[in-house]
Parts: C-alpha cells; sequence; structure tokens
C-alpha cells in the first residue's frame, strides 16, 4: 500500500475513523463474503446422479494440497488489496486474477471428482463457490465504477468478458461441470431456446416502440389526455406478469376458435401470441413515459424558434425534439429490453419458449443444474443488453447535452 | 413595406390583439413596446403567421401573407426569439444554414454566405463555426441567432426581445451591433420589448400597445411631446421626457457654426465630443466637468461645430 492510495481513498471514504481508518470498507465486506465462501461453505457438491441431493465438497478435500494452499493465497492477495488500495486499476485487476481462479479451482475440482467417461455423475458449484464469485464479481464491477470507463470502454468490455467467457466454454474447460453436463444433453434444445427468447424480448420491444413513440409523442401534444393515458398503461404494469398471461389465454384462445385467419397466423391461447402480447403491453409504459419526458426536455424556445425559421411541423418533431429527447427515450427501451429478457422467462410457462423451458423444467424436475442452464444465459443477455444500451445513450446525451 | 390591416386575434373570451392598423416603411426599425399581456408578441407572431389572425391581414410588400403556406412564408422572415433558441445539437454553421437549406440552397453558397455573417457579427468562422451553443457566452449566442435569422437574406426581420436575456452592458453592445447590422443589410426591422429605453434607443418609429390595442405609433420624439393619451404619457415618463427628448438628437445634429477664431484652433482643451454622442450625453458630461460649452468634432478628429448648455436646454422643450 502507497501513500498516495491513502491520499486517494480519503474522499470516498471520508467517514473513516480510529482503527479502522484506511481500511476500505466495500473491501472488508467482501473480504469476509469471500473468507465465508472459501473457509464455512461448500466449494462444489457431488452427487451420483443429477436429481439425489449432493454431499457437499470443500475446496481441501477435493483438490490437492498445493493447488488448495495456492489457491488461498491467490485469494488472499485479492482481499489484501480489495482491503488495503484505492487504485481502481489494481482492484479490477486483481479481481479478475480472483475469478480467474476459483473458476480454473471449479473446472479441476469437477475433473478431478468425475469417474473418466462416467455422464451420470454431477458436480455442481456449491453455495462457497457463488459466494466467492459473488464477492469478486462485486469487486471488479466496483472497480470498474470507479475507473468511470467511457461508453466506448465498457462495450469492449463487455465484448472481453463474452469473448474469453465464449472460448473457454468452447474450450471444454468447464465440460465436467453440472450445467455444461446439462447443457450438453440439450445441446440443440438450448439453440431453439435462445433463439425464440432473443426474438421474443426484440420483438415485443419492436412492436412496443412502434406503438409507443407515436403514443408518446399524441400524449406530449395533448396534454389534457396525458394523465389518462399514463394511468392506464400503470395498471398494465400492476398486473403480475402469470396473471397477464393468463387473462391473455382466454380472449386470444377464442379469437383462434372463431376466427381462422388468427388461427393461420399462429395465433393461439397459449404459446409465443400471448407472451409477445404481454410483454408488449407491459413495454408500453416505460417508453410512452420517457418519450414525454424527453420531449418536454426540449425547450420552448428551440421549438418556437424552428417554426419561426420556416420548418414544417414533421421537420420540427423529427429534425429537433425526437433528436434532442432521443437519449431520454433510449433510456426508456433499455428499461423495456431488459425487463423484457427477464419476463420472457416466465413465458415459458404459458409455453411461449425461451431459456425459461429450462428454468421451470428444472423446477419440476427438482434438477437445480437444468434451472441453471436457463437463468445464467437470461442474465447475461440482459447484463449485455443493459450494457450496450446504456453506452449508447450516453454516447448521444454527449453529442446533444 | 409592411401593411397591417384590422388585424384582430381573440382567444375564447379575450381579446390579444384589437384591430391593429399600422404601416411599417421599408429599411426601418420599428419597435413595439408594451406591458407583458399587452398583445405585443402576438402581434408580431402574427405578422409571419406562427399565430394565425382571427380576421384582419398583413401585407409585406403588396402581397397577403395568407396567400401562401405558413412555413413557405416564415422562410423568408427572418426570427430572433429571447434565449435565441439555437439547436442545442448542431454546430453554429448548421444553425445558421437552417434556413438556407430549408430552401435548398447550394452547398457552395451557404459555406460564404455563413463566413459573412459571423464576420458582420464579429465572430471568427475559424473559431466558432464548429462549436456548439453551449460553449459560447450568452452575447455570443444572441449573435449567432441573430445571423441564423439573416442567413436566407430576408428583407423582413422580427425580433422578440432579442436582448432580454443578456446583462445590461452587453445588451447596449447588442443593440449597437443591431443598429450597424440594419445599416449594412438595409434590413425591415419589427421588433418587440417592454423596455421604452431601448425603443427610444433603436426606434426609428415607436407603437405603444396596450391590452391588444394600439395607442400611439409614430417617430419617438413625438411619443415624448405630444402623447395621444396619459397611459402612453406615462409610459415615455412625464418626469424624465425633458432628458429623453435630448436623448434623440445628436451632437451633430444640433452643433451651433463654429466662430472663426475656434475652426482655426483646436477647442483649445474644452471639452470635446463625437458628432454621435446624444444631447443627453453631452449635457452630463458637461454637468460633470463643470464647463459651459462643449467642442463636437467628427470622425476625423476635425472640429465642426460647437454646443452650450443653453443650446442643449433648448432642445429638451417641446417645439
Amino acid at each position: 500500500m502507497s501513500a498516495s492510495g491513502f491520499l486517494l481513498r480519503r474522499p470516498a471514504s471520508a467517514g473513516d475513523s480510529g482503527a479502522l481508518a484506511g481500511v476500505d470498507r466495500l473491501g472488508a465486506l467482501l473480504t469476509l463474503i469471500g473468507a465465508a465462501g472459501l473457509f464455512l461453505l461448500p466449494f462444489v457438491t457431488f452427487k451420483a446422479n443429477r436429481i439425489l441431493p449432493g454431499d457437499p465438497h470443500g475446496l481441501a478435500q477435493v483438490l490437492p494440497v498445493w493447488a488448495t494452499l495456492g489457491c488461498r493465497a491467490a485469494l488472499a492477495a485479492v482481499a489484501a488489496v480489495a482491503l488495503l488500495t484505492a487504485n481502481a486499476r489494481l482492484r479490477l485487476v486483481t479481481a479478475l486474477a480472483g475469478i480467474v481462479v476459483v473458476a480454473t479451482a471449479l473446472a479441476a475440482a469437477a475433473n478431478a471428482l468425475t469417474p473418466p467417461h462416467n455422464l451420470i455423475v454431477r458436480v455442481a458449484p456449491g453455495t462457497g463457490f457463488w459466494l466467492l464469485l459473488a464477492a469478486l464479481g462485486l469487486l471488479a464491477t466496483d472497480a470498474i465504477t470507479r475507473m468511470r470507463p467511457g461508453p466506448g470502454a465498457r462495450v469492449l468490455l463487455l465484448a472481453i468478458f463474452l469473448g474469453v467467457a465464449g472460448l473457454t466454454l468452447a474450450h471444454g474447460t468447464f465440460d465436467n461441470v453440472s450445467v455444461m453436463r446439462e447443457y450438453a444433453v440439450n445441446a440443440s434444445a438450448f439453440a431453439v431456446a435462445a433463439r425464440q427468447h432473443i426474438l421474443l424480448s426484440l420483438g415485443s420491444l419492436g412492436a412496443a416502440v412502434i406503438v409507443a413513440l407515436p403514443l408518446g409523442i399524441f400524449s406530449h401534444r395533448v396534454p389534457r389526455l396525458q394523465p389518462g393515458i399514463l394511468s392506464a398503461l400503470n395498471i398494465i404494469q400492476t398486473i403480475p406478469s402469470i396473471a397477464l398471461f393468463g387473462i391473455l389465454m382466454a380472449p386470444l384462445g377464442a379469437l383462434a376458435a372463431h376466427v381462422p385467419l388468427a388461427a393461420a397466423l399462429g395465433i393461439r391461447g397459449i404459446g409465443a401470441a400471448p407472451a409477445v402480447l404481454a410483454l408488449f403491453l407491459y413495454s408500453l409504459l416505460p417508453i410512452v413515459a420517457n418519450t414525454v419526458a424527453g420531449l418536454k426536455r426540449v425547450s420552448p424556445a428551440t421549438v418556437e424558434a424552428a417554426l419561426g425559421m420556416g420548418m414544417t411541423p414533421w421537420q420540427t418533431l423529427a429534425g429537433v425534439e425526437l433528436v434532442l429527447a432521443l437519449p431520454v427515450i433510449l433510456t426508456g427501451v433499455r428499461i423495456v429490453l431488459v425487463q423484457n429478457i427477464g419476463l420472457v422467462t416466465v413465458a415459458a410457462l404459458i409455453g411461449g419458449g425461451g431459456f425459461g423451458t429450462f428454468v421451470f423444467g428444472g423446477i419440476g424436475q427438482s434438477a437445480t443444474d437444468l434451472v441453471l442452464l436457463g437463468a445464467i444465459p437470461t442474465v447475461v443477455l440482459a447484463f449485455s443488453a443493459a450494457v450496450l444500451l446504456d453506452a449508447l445513450v450516453e454516447r448521444l446525451d454527449r453529442v446533444s447535452p | 413595406m409592411i401593411v397591417i390591416e384590422s388585424l384582430t386575434k381573440r382567444y375564447d373570451s379575450t381579446t390579444a390583439v384589437d384591430a391593429v392598423s399600422m404601416v411599417i416603411e421599408r429599411n426601418s426599425i420599428t419597435v413595439i413596446v408594451g406591458t407583458s399581456g399587452s398583445g405585443k408578441s402576438t402581434l408580431l407572431r402574427m405578422i409571419n403567421r406562427l399565430i394565425e389572425p382571427t380576421s384582419g391581414r398583413v401585407l409585406i410588400e403588396g402581397r397577403d401573407t395568407a396567400s401562401e403556406p405558413g412555413h413557405r412564408l416564415r422562410r423568408r422572415i427572418g426570427y430572433v426569439i429571447q434565449g435565441h433558441g439555437l439547436f442545442p445539437h448542431r454546430t453554429v454553421a448548421e444553425n445558421i444554414a437552417t434556413v438556407p437549406r430549408l430552401l435548398g440552397w447550394e452547398e457552395e453558397r451557404v459555406g460564404p454566405r455563413i463566413a459573412q455573417l459571423l464576420e458582420a457579427l464579429q465572430l471568427d468562422p475559424a473559431i466558432y463555426s464548429g462549436k456548439y451553443p453551449h460553449q459560447l457566452s450568452g452575447g455570443q449566442q444572441q449573435r449567432v441567432g441573430v445571423a441564423r435569422a439573416l442567413a436566407a437574406e430576408p428583407a423582413v426581420l422580427l425580433m422578440d426581445e432579442p436582448f432580454g436575456a443578456l446583462d445590461p452592458i452587453i445588451r447596449e453592445k447588442a443593440q449597437d451591433d443591431l443598429l450597424d447590422i440594419q445599416r449594412k443589410f438595409g434590413t425591415t426591422i419589427v421588433l418587440v420589448t417592454h423596455d421604452i429605453d431601448e425603443a427610444f434607443r433603436l426606434g426609428d418609429r415607436v407603437a405603444v400597445m396596450s391590452a391588444g390595442r394600439l395607442l400611439q405609433y409614430d417617430r419617438p420624439e413625438v411619443l415624448v411631446t405630444r402623447p395621444a393619451d396619459t397611459l402612453v404619457a406615462r409610459m415615455t415618463g412625464s418626469t424624465e421626457r425633458a432628458m429623453r427628448l435630448l436623448s434623440l438628437t445628436t451632437a451633430g445634429d444640433a452643433a451651433l457654426p463654429l466662430a472663426a477664431s475656434e475652426a482655426a484652433g483646436n477647442g483649445q482643451g474644452g471639452l470635446v465630443v463625437p458628432t454621435s454622442a446624444s444631447l443627453r450625453q453631452v449635457l452630463s458630461e458637461l454637468l460633470w466637468s463643470g464647463s459651459d460649452d462643449a467642442t463636437v468634432v467628427d470622425d476625423t478628429g476635425t472640429p465642426c461645430g460647437r454646443l452650450t448648455v443653453a443650446a442643449i436646454l433648448a432642445h429638451g422643450r417641446p417645439a
């Protein structure tokens, strides 16, 4: 730890006092969480087959002594950095190194516990592993936030993360870990689910933008109707997703039964149609509300100047008002996209497909690994969408402050 | 020439502008002055049809403004508003190019025009073309607003409280610049303000409005010497009117001929004033310096007349 490290961190921890002065609070908390994960909780669980309850194993029980000690030493070094330095770059690099160590340990543990050519046993990550991963992930995220990277740098970081994760998975590093075992069995279904998941999220988003943008412009132009429109959309937003899927099943089923064209278009009481419709309805409020807020942000003087110079109302709307409102509107789109990626999971309950198929299948079979096969990619997808759209919004906001 | 014929704007129960008729001469500055709610901005916006009149009509150079779509009309009329209304997402050059591009000018013609206007408004094109409005000071933003309004060489320029957002020192400079611009381009300017001093400073003719009606429309000195009613008298300031009258005459116009001896000499250390100074300024200088007369010099510094306190005071009385 350097003297400059102390000085740099001062403003961030102004409340520090006494013996704890100089110790990073977040670092202390994450160290405690990580230590609990490493020493008190099982690192992996071993199951004779996928649905039996597992036997917990600590790191020391699975890996050779040198590997266990090496792993602990590396994590102790990460903890030291987290506790004592404020240098964000150093914190990021050590956190990422820690993640690599923990992931490698998981792969090694899985390989060690799995008998050769045995595809029945399951070695699943234990609570200890998840806690360590969470602590290291938070440390890395916090370091990135402190570094305040620009939009381009954040997208680059995301690309590197996805690239490394993709390469190691493709290389087969984690093939003996339970989730990848489930993947191996469900590979073709996984590809279909991924496609469905993305199509449902983006499709409902696209439909919502087509309707919500004009609706937002209309609400802005006719302030009298604005409270009514927004409260109606608000009420839709309060209906729980499963209830909304259920509510839509009956009318869509009736529609399919009585209108042959609707049935021919693939509209049925269950499946993608009610899912897309429900997601579409949920998407309206954030986009309409943000369109209204974005247009309100445009100075009336700017609009009057545009009209006063002879722009037509359409030229003013497209060339001035919407351009200036775009960052706020895109913030609404970001909210909707992340929300939809999560909600599509629930759509699997009514046959909508997507990663939710694995989640609910896994719950039905008490197979946690299958749940994870659905949950992890959903989180990664939502996270990536958030990073990409945030970067885009920030980029646009810089051009038109 | 702009002819306004019994122009009226009624909203549900109120009449914002009530049968106003006036003729605005070409190449002049006409100032419409009034309190807020007097209908002065509504009147201005009916000239370029940002507000459509309830009845009455406006003729510009003999042509009824209602004879073409509003946005086409507005492309031929410059428009400057308080707080400039520049597009924050476009550079200075792009802002100024707005109307020429709407009119479909060739790019070879737009570039030189932008440079010419920026130079006329004392902004170096090399420095300011690529800047965004938020990178400019308030005074610079206001000047870019004027340049943008003049870009397509409009014969008429409408200005709604153009200097309202500027602090007093910058405002005076901006007013001088506007007078220069008007002389340089010969534009017919109609300007709305609530500031009676600004009206007297800029207006060749001043229109006083109250409650939607045009109370008086005449040369500034007539407004002072023969106010049409008590409200105009109050606005032009009854206790101030002598000083106001003095402020309307320049030293050059009021100068007495030089005595032969003085023409040969060089003013002999007395007070020296330029021909462009107003009598109000000269009187103030004389009071301050304690002397009784001043020498008026032209642009080259050559004495061309003299002024005495008595001669100045004579100008402060109604004719």
